[in-house]
């Protein structure tokens, strides 16, 4: 059955081009969200009452231009996954390919729902929703694009690196982190209030900052109205929410930059730096290197929708990336140290059990 | 017999008119500001609203002082409740004009339509923004130059925010009373609240900046045929 397994280059390519597409989406979007532009187009699915794919080039002004370009790059991806999924039934020899194709294109119908009804429900808890979901969506499209990789396909089980130590769990418990750690972003991004602490390494001058009620007056009072990249101005005041989900964004940031750190050392001492794992830990601790400077600068210049933008682009890359070489890593323990007592069932099933053709 | 009819109604009009003179006046008075009163923050349009001015270069006026302190914006009314006549009471009126919400800061009552109108020739949207569970918040489009559209809120409340997200700085605030003594200041700090019946209130005197935790500063009044109350703020 599995003989029947072979490599499709121009598969392989559209599901690339797909995942590298969504991330470009999920940039738009926070653009979108950094420039205050979310509800500039009030109707859904008509846009100022045009059908969407109608409406004059001349009339995209102001923030109407952010919300409509994410609307059309949208139904772009979503017509993109509908021509994945179909490739899948079409071409694809793996039923669970099939049916991821068809989880995929699920996932976007929900996004493109959702991103709808923030608008005309004006619920922020959904513009959060949606923003995780994005993420999800953009892991499984990369996740397809692995699973269609010649590597994956055609790969001898024999060449894979070897390992000694199970590093899956704490990978998986990584990547997980970061998901939560993209939410809290999504939290403070849709609560509009802009930079809930505008100082750092300290917050406020304090390690932690005081959100009593006297404090946050002052706070507000100096902060009302804040011109930022431009002008897009924020004028809602701050409450101890804001300021604690920022803060636990600080945290999950360095928990998260000390783990990567703490794994690609772990990494390097046990094998070595040419080991593929090791590399795969170095680049994934380049990332989180890049990311936690985007973050800094994030608040040092106020929060520069450009640079803002940047910082939600390279979290999702540090999310597909870490969840992408768990799926890698998985493979080479399910040869070398054994696949568990389930083995025998999941050899026909799940992508990390799939044989690789000699 | 006719004759005698209409001098009677003429002099019941008369004593009407003076008994009504007497039991209601207006409370007129000045808001004023002193103190380290930060410079309002500048910004540019884009391109499209930009071209709507001579300049490019704005101001949020988040503090309009005149020469002598005046502080324009600033909403005084009477704290009374269910005293609402907005139902009956002519709309009031927001324009858009050269990418402005015009006037910044209004007062309407409970029930009272505003009007919304776009004098642009561009496109904006009415998106109000409240704050209290009782008033709605909607999201209008106004794409063409001419467009009006009705709102009414229900409850009362404080500065609430009208924007456009296509404009991000456009922002406007309209106060939203349960009484029709209400009034907002003009550029020189004066303000008139009209036809107050003769009695004991608290006045409140609010503004956005000043009080951005929307209590306002009070004092007791006694209207008597009118009366005159001033209030002077300081900004630490």
């Amino acid at each position: 059955m599995k003989s029947d397994l072979k490599f499709q280059p121009w598969l392989h390519r559209y599901a690339v081009l797909c995942a590298v597409v969504t991330l470009g989406l999920i940039g738009l979007g926070g653009l979108l969200t950094s420039k205050e532009a979310g509800m500039a187009v009030p109707d859904w699915p008509t846009t100022y009452g045009y059908n969407m794919f109608l409406f004059p080039v001349e009339m995209w002004t102001g923030g109407i231009f952010y919300e409509h370009a994410h609307r059309l790059y949208a139904s772009g991806v979503g017509f993109l996954t509908i021509g994945l999924m179909v490739w899948f039934f079409i071409k694809e020899p793996r039923k669970w390919m099939k049916w991821l194709g068809a989880a995929a294109l699920l996932l976007v119908i929900i996004q493109g729902v959702l991103g709808g009804l923030r608008v005309t429900m004006f619920k922020a808890e959904i513009g959060i929703f949606h923003g995780a979901l994005a993420q999800l969506f953009l892991a499984l499209l990369a996740a397809l694009a692995l699973f269609t990789s010649r590597w994956w396909m055609e790969g001898k089980r024999e060449s894979l690196p070897k390992l000694s130590n199970r590093w899956t769990p704490f990978m998986i418990a990584i990547s997980v982190m970061i998901f939560v750690q993209l939410m809290l972003g999504a939290m403070m991004r849709h609560a509009h209030v802009g930079l809930a602490v505008p100082d750092f390494p300290l917050a406020y001058g304090q390690v932690w900052p005081d959100t009593s009620e006297a404090a946050l007056e002052e706070i507000n009072q100096q902060r009302m109205d804040v011109v930022h990249d431009g002008n897009v101005f924020y004028d809602e005041p701050l409450t101890p929410y804001h300021i604690h989900v920022h803060m636990v964004h600080r945290i999950g940031a360095l928990l998260i930059f000390a783990s990567i750190l703490t794994f690609a050392v772990k990494t390097f001492r046990q094998m070595g730096a040419k080991h593929p794992v090791a590399r795969m830990a170095a680049v994934w601790f380049g990332l989180i290197c890049i990311q936690a400077g985007l973050g800094m600068a994030t608040v040092l210049f106020n929060k520069p929708a450009d640079v803002a933008t940047l910082h939600v682009v390279t979290g999702a890359v540090a999310l597909v990336f870490g969840i992408l070489t768990s799926i890698c890593v998985k493979r080479m323990e399910n040869q070398w140290l054994g696949m568990g007592s389930q083995s025998s069932s999941r050899t026909s099933q799940g992508p990390a059990a799939e044989p690789v053709t000699a | 017999m006719k004759k005698k009819s209409v001098k009677t109604l003429a002099t019941a009009v008369a004593a009407l008119f003076v008994f009504q003179s007497a039991q209601a006046g207006d409370i007129t008075g000045k808001v004023t500001v002193k103190g380290n009163v930060p410079a309002n923050k500048t910004f540019a349009m884009d391109p499209m609203c930009g071209k709507l001015h001579k300049v490019n270069k704005h101001e949020m006026p988040f503090y309009v002082v005149s020469k002598d302190g005046g502080l324009a914006d600033t909403v005084v009314m009477l704290q009374l409740t269910g005293k609402s006549t907005g139902a009956s009471a002519a709309p009031a009126e927001l324009d858009q004009v050269n990418c402005f919400y015009t006037p910044y800061v209004t007062a309407i009552q409970t029930g009272q339509t505003l009007k919304v109108k776009n004098s642009d020739p561009l496109m904006h949207n009415v998106h109000p923004t409240p704050r209290s569970a009782g008033n709605k918040e909607q999201n209008i489009a106004q794409p063409f130059k001419g467009m009006v559209n009705d709102f009414k809120f229900e409850k009362a409340e404080k500065f609430l925010r009208f924007k456009c997200d296509v404009h991000p700085w456009m922002f406007s605030y309209v106060t939203v009373a349960d009484n029709p003594y209400i009034a907002v200041t003009d550029k020189d700090g004066n303000f008139t609240i009209k036809n107050v019946p003769d009695g004991e209130y608290t006045i409140e005197a609010i503004h956005r900046k000043v009080h951005p935790k929307l209590e306002g500063a009070t004092q007791k009044v006694k209207v008597s045929g009118g009366a005159k109350v001033n209030f002077e703020f300081e900004v630490k």
